[in-house]
């Protein structure tokens, strides 16, 4: 009796899992352009650009602002300047380049500095609490591309 | 929006970074106690990508910079101080103090200069722990120090204190050439899951904010460093470890082969920079 009702809850977790497993794409299964772009969505819910916003301050997630000034986000003190200005971005690129470069820049900018946010393989010497792991959640990388899309001029 | 609003706009917004980001006074002169010191000198010539090498000084902002130009204002001075008692205590089988073989410690005019450097009979790349724990294990008959720890600093302080102002000279040929091409390909190895070198910052990107942070060439000149940051000295190997950490990088081991050759070419990399240690920083 125990042994089929542990199954059971075996079987429901199971599929809970696959269900999850396929809403979302894994950064191994991401399909990107020779340009890096990645036009498909990694979650298939739309991004939520006033979490997106939140994700891109947050220094423990995006922490964009290290490395970014935006003009719409004055309040926040110290904008970094390692990286390009973001006012007027969704001006520039297209949401699929945009989402490109938050999954992988350097398939975009060859040699960039920008760390991939959507790669969870391939690095040296990763601190092991990181290991496997990608900085940012794939819902996360939809937020940011959908408030990323908000910042025109 | 109007032309002129725009141009509202964009003094308010000047206004407000020059008040809110206080800059690095880059044109100042470091002078010591009296004692000027090297600060920007022409780059080493094994250094391709790097005209000018700068101590990390002249990246601080005006209020830091000042702090170590007195030493009764210098927040390290208080760790010399300590180190001069660990340096005068007794310890060991054999009852010896640092002070027994080496008084005031001022023989060591100029050895931090030249630090670190190969020991012939210990055939291997010595860093200055090397000599301090050397000589607690073999003369005092002591306990050798935990590298990065304060006593071992303090030590380290009071005896690289006594080159301040002589320009840092390390040797990168001859029996260390080996080690000084592992710490170069380190330097250059991105790691970690942000996936930086220390190149990336210390290299292509120094004078540039990063956040609130002024990024600066990555000196070592300066150490052991007081940080503002933890309000304590900081020796280079711990440095190193908490630079590969914010990169989430597995650190190596202080005190390892690895961080021995980094620290030997970062080094190399300030050769012609005045030691300044202790330096203040953020």
């Amino acid at each position: 009796m125990i042994n089929s009702i542990k199954n059971v809850i075996v079987i429901l977790f199971g599929l809970l899992y696959l269900q999850t497993a396929h809403a979302e794409i894994a950064p191994s299964e991401i399909i990107a352009d020779e340009y890096g772009a990645v036009t498909a969505s990694l979650t298939g819910v739309p991004g939520d650009p006033a979490n997106g916003r939140k994700v891109f301050m947050n220094r423990k997630q995006g922490n964009c602002l290290a490395c970014h000034v935006n003009s719409e986000m004055s309040e926040q003190t110290f904008h970094g300047e390692v990286g390009p200005v973001l006012d007027g971005v969704a001006d520039r690129w297209t949401q699929a380049e945009i989402r490109g470069m938050i999954i992988n820049s350097k398939n975009v900018f060859e040699g960039t500095i920008m760390p991939a946010f959507y790669k969870d393989s391939g690095f040296t010497r990763t601190l092991k609490k990181f290991q496997g792991k990608t900085i940012l959640k794939a819902q996360q990388v939809e937020d940011v591309v959908a408030y990323l899309l908000t910042l025109k001029e | 929006m109007s032309f002129f609003n725009k141009i509202f706009v964009g003094s308010v917004l000047l206004i407000l970074g020059f008040s809110t980001v206080s800059l690095a006074d880059e044109s100042a002169k470091l002078v010591v106690e009296g004692q000027p010191m090297i600060t920007r000198v022409k780059a080493p010539s094994h250094m391709e990508n790097v005209d000018e090498i700068r101590s990390g000084w002249t990246f601080r902002i005006k209020e830091t910079q000042s702090l170590q130009m007195d030493d009764f204002e210098n927040p390290g001075m208080i760790f010399v101080d300590k180190g001069l008692d660990l340096w005068n205590k007794v310890e060991g089988s054999k009852n010896k103090a640092c002070a027994s073989c080496h008084d005031d410690a001022s023989e060591f005019k100029g050895l931090r200069t030249v630090m670190p450097r190969w020991n012939e009979s210990a055939n291997a790349l010595w860093s200055l722990e090397d000599h301090v724990n050397n000589c607690r294990t073999e003369q005092m008959g002591a306990e050798p120090l935990k590298w990065g720890a304060a006593p071992m600093d303090s030590l380290i302080a009071v005896i690289s204190l006594q080159s301040r102002g002589m320009p840092m000279n390390v040797k990168i040929d001859g029996a260390v050439a080996p080690l000084w091409e592992i710490g170069k390909e380190l330097f250059y190895t991105r790691v970690g899951q942000l996936d930086m070198a220390c190149s990336n910052c210390h290299e292509d990107n120094y004078g540039i904010m990063i956040r609130a942070d002024h990024l600066s060439q990555g000196q070592i000149n300066g150490f052991p460093a007081y940080r503002l940051k933890n309000a304590k000295l900081n020796s280079i190997h711990a440095r190193f470890k908490g630079c590969m950490k914010n990169i989430r990088a597995t650190p190596y081991k202080v005190g390892g082969d690895e961080f021995r050759a980094l620290e030997l070419y970062v080094a190399s990399r300030g050769n012609g920079l005045s030691s300044e240690a202790p330096s203040v920083r953020n």
